[in-house]
């Protein structure tokens, strides 16, 4: 049992945690901002599973594949660009209607107004 | 090791400069774009269009006329290392597809903008353009690639470029709309990324050649192939996961909506039909091909019922955009190949390419036939749209042509398509899709006939058109949709062109 728990084992089922934890935020929480968030964990847990990759080495075998990282690099650019899109569209809604979910009409402005 | 084998497939052909200039072409357009400023951006983007245009068509001709794929491997670097771009007789139909309908988006945007000229150099033609060549160029990776990663940076460009256009116009709905469709397609890449990492940690590959020349098989490629489709059916809007297209492809300007429409959506079903057919191994690819056909033929019934319902009628023909794309994912058994018979051999494989291509006419056409009404009527209400026949009988021409290849009417290029889907399901024994394909025509006629009833109804009151409504706005979508029927007179012979490239898949990567 000890022996299956080298640092790659834990990385890895860190990284699915993380993928887990996200993949529940963006289906059950209502908020927009808090399913950006969730889109993030997911993508630190899958970037996570790219760096157990490389350290087990993939199919190459060698220890410490770089090709993994070089992934990871363009990902978390990807992940960026693509929370940016995220929060100026969520700040767009904001701004013309006061919603901050799909849901609700247009209830939480007089509760959200103070903070911009 | 077999991994880090050098294949001998991949060599740059003399003519592989033409794959980069397919996707660097619009790239340059964008930066040239945002350099020269917004009163040169339409004279730049026409430009575009017309050596875009020219380029694909070069590609395909090419292609028929080596009979073999062009590859191209960037920098020279082969697999699994470096990354190659890769036109098969499917990715060049797709590429000639794809610069007509984008070209035809161009030409009536160009239309359109020129209706207003104190709109003309403003925010959202600007914006238009610049998005508009971005879809291109990450349409045209998605075509070409051949390295899974790159196909996801091509997926998240794509999106990138998609969901703003749905709310180009600002309104708090298509905000909305176009916030809902980024959610599905971030949570689609995201599914699709975890699938990547999961077979490059397999196979120490990423290119789709090397992979299904490795025959993968075991729990981590189902794992993996599994997310990716799912990934992927969320951003092709398959029935449960349509929601977010209705609106958004609803909300957009005419021009936006028929590129979404006709286009957009049809890169992650290209990557899914990669999937299945090149890396998946067999018995799971008789599983995932079952399950996408059963969600495939709830897309047809649901959604055509629900285009039936719907009042308005941007609404209506998403709807129906959504039972369409159905079509394609019920090839999957249908073109179960043999021993004898390779997948691409099949009357199936063709039938669905054709629907493809079909539907990418017909459904730019309504879009922009459905544009030109809601400019000169100023809505789009399909009960109070009575008699508009009358006054815009170009439009109303091109809605019912497109529907006819919609419904699969004769001489249409639908027609083929559904004829040979429906053959290949009844010569396979699948009784149910048979009937599937039968109902969702039936019901596609439904909803076509209530607007061409509409456009045939004599109004209680004459209508009054908002604005004139130059001829060329209107010739547009009546090309699309003469185009759609032609390519029922298109002989099947030489759609053996779809072959083309795919025979050698096979043979060509033996690590």
């Amino acid at each position: 049992m000890t022996a299956a728990l080298t640092p790659t084992t834990l990385f890895g089922l860190g990284g699915a945690a993380l993928v887990g934890i996200g993949l529940f935020m963006v289906i059950t929480h209502p908020s927009l901002l808090r399913r950006v968030v969730g889109f993030n964990l997911i993508g630190a847990g899958i970037f996570l599973v790219f760096g157990v990759i490389a350290r087990r080495g993939a199919a190459a075998g060698f220890a410490g594949d770089p090709v993994p990282q070089a992934l990871v690099i363009t990902g978390i650019v990807v992940a960026f660009s693509a929370t940016a899109l995220a929060v100026a569209l969520l700040r767009r809604l904001f701004d013309l209607t006061g919603r901050r979910d799909f849901d609700s009409e247009a209830p939480s402005a007089s509760q959200s107004r103070g903070e911009p | 090791m077999t991994s880090l084998a050098t294949a001998e497939g991949h060599f740059t052909a003399t003519n592989g400069y033409l794959l980069v200039l397919a996707v660097m072409l619009p790239v340059c357009a964008v930066l040239a774009m945002l350099a020269l400023g917004p009163r040169h951006t339409a004279r730049v983007a026409l430009g575009t269009l017309a050596v875009g245009l020219a380029v694909a068509v070069t590609i395909a001709v090419e292609l028929f006329r080596s009979g073999t794929g062009l590859v191209y491997a960037i920098g020279g670097w082969s697999p699994p290392l470096g990354l190659t771009l890769r036109a098969d007789g499917l990715s060049a139909v797709m590429l000639v597809m794809t610069a007509v309908v984008i070209t035809a988006a161009g030409l009536f945007a160009r239309a359109q903008h020129g209706l207003d000229p104190a709109m003309r150099d403003g925010r959202a033609p600007t914006t238009f353009w610049i998005l508009l060549m971005a879809i291109w160029s990450a349409l045209n990776v998605v075509f070409l690639g051949e390295d899974l990663f790159n196909l996801y940076v091509a997926l998240e460009l794509l999106t990138f470029a998609a969901v703003p256009l749905v709310c180009l116009d600002g309104r708090a709905e298509t905000v909305a709309a176009a916030l809902r469709y980024l959610m599905f397609a971030l949570l689609g890449s995201l599914l699709y990324l975890l699938g990547t990492a999961l077979l490059y940690g397999r196979f120490g590959t990423l290119d789709l050649q090397m992979l299904s020349g490795m025959q993968a098989s075991g729990p981590v490629v189902s794992v993996a192939l599994a997310l990716m489709i799912v990934g992927l059916l969320a951003k092709a809007a398959l029935f449960p996961l349509h929601l977010w297209l209705p609106p958004a492809h609803a909300g957009a300007p005419a021009a936006a909506s028929a590129v979404l429409s006709a286009l957009v959506i049809k890169a992650p079903v290209f990557l899914i039909l990669r999937l299945v057919l090149d890396v998946a191994p067999p018995e799971a690819a008789r599983l995932a091909g079952q399950c996408l056909a059963i969600l495939g033929g709830a897309s047809i019934l649901f959604c055509s019922v629900m285009a039936l319902t719907q009042a308005r009628l941007k609404l209506m023909i998403a709807y129906s955009t959504v039972a369409q794309i159905g079509y394609l994912f019920i090839v999957f058994p249908l073109a179960a190949g043999t021993e004898d018979l390779p997948v691409w051999g099949t009357i199936a494989w063709t039938g669905g390419a054709l629907q493809l291509v079909s539907h990418a006419l017909a459904k730019a056409s309504m879009f922009l036939a459905a544009g030109v009404i809601a400019e000169a009527l100023g809505h789009d209400r399909i009960a109070e749209l009575g008699g508009f026949g009358r006054v815009l009988p170009m439009s109303a021409a091109a809605f019912g042509l497109a529907g006819l290849s919609l419904m699969g009417i004769p001489p249409s290029g639908g027609f083929v398509a559904k004829c040979l889907l429906l053959t290949a399901a009844v010569v396979n024994g699948h009784p149910w899709l048979a009937a599937t394909i039968l109902i969702g025509g039936l019901l596609a006629a439904g909803y076509v006939f209530r607007v061409v009833d509409r456009a045939l109804a004599t109004p209680a009151a004459p209508l009054h058109l908002r604005k004139a409504i130059p001829r060329r706005l209107e010739i547009v979508a009546l090309a699309l949709a003469i185009a759609a029927v032609l390519l029922g007179f298109v002989p099947l012979q030489p759609f053996g062109f779809l072959q083309i490239g795919r025979a050698a898949h096979v043979t060509v990567v033996a690590p």
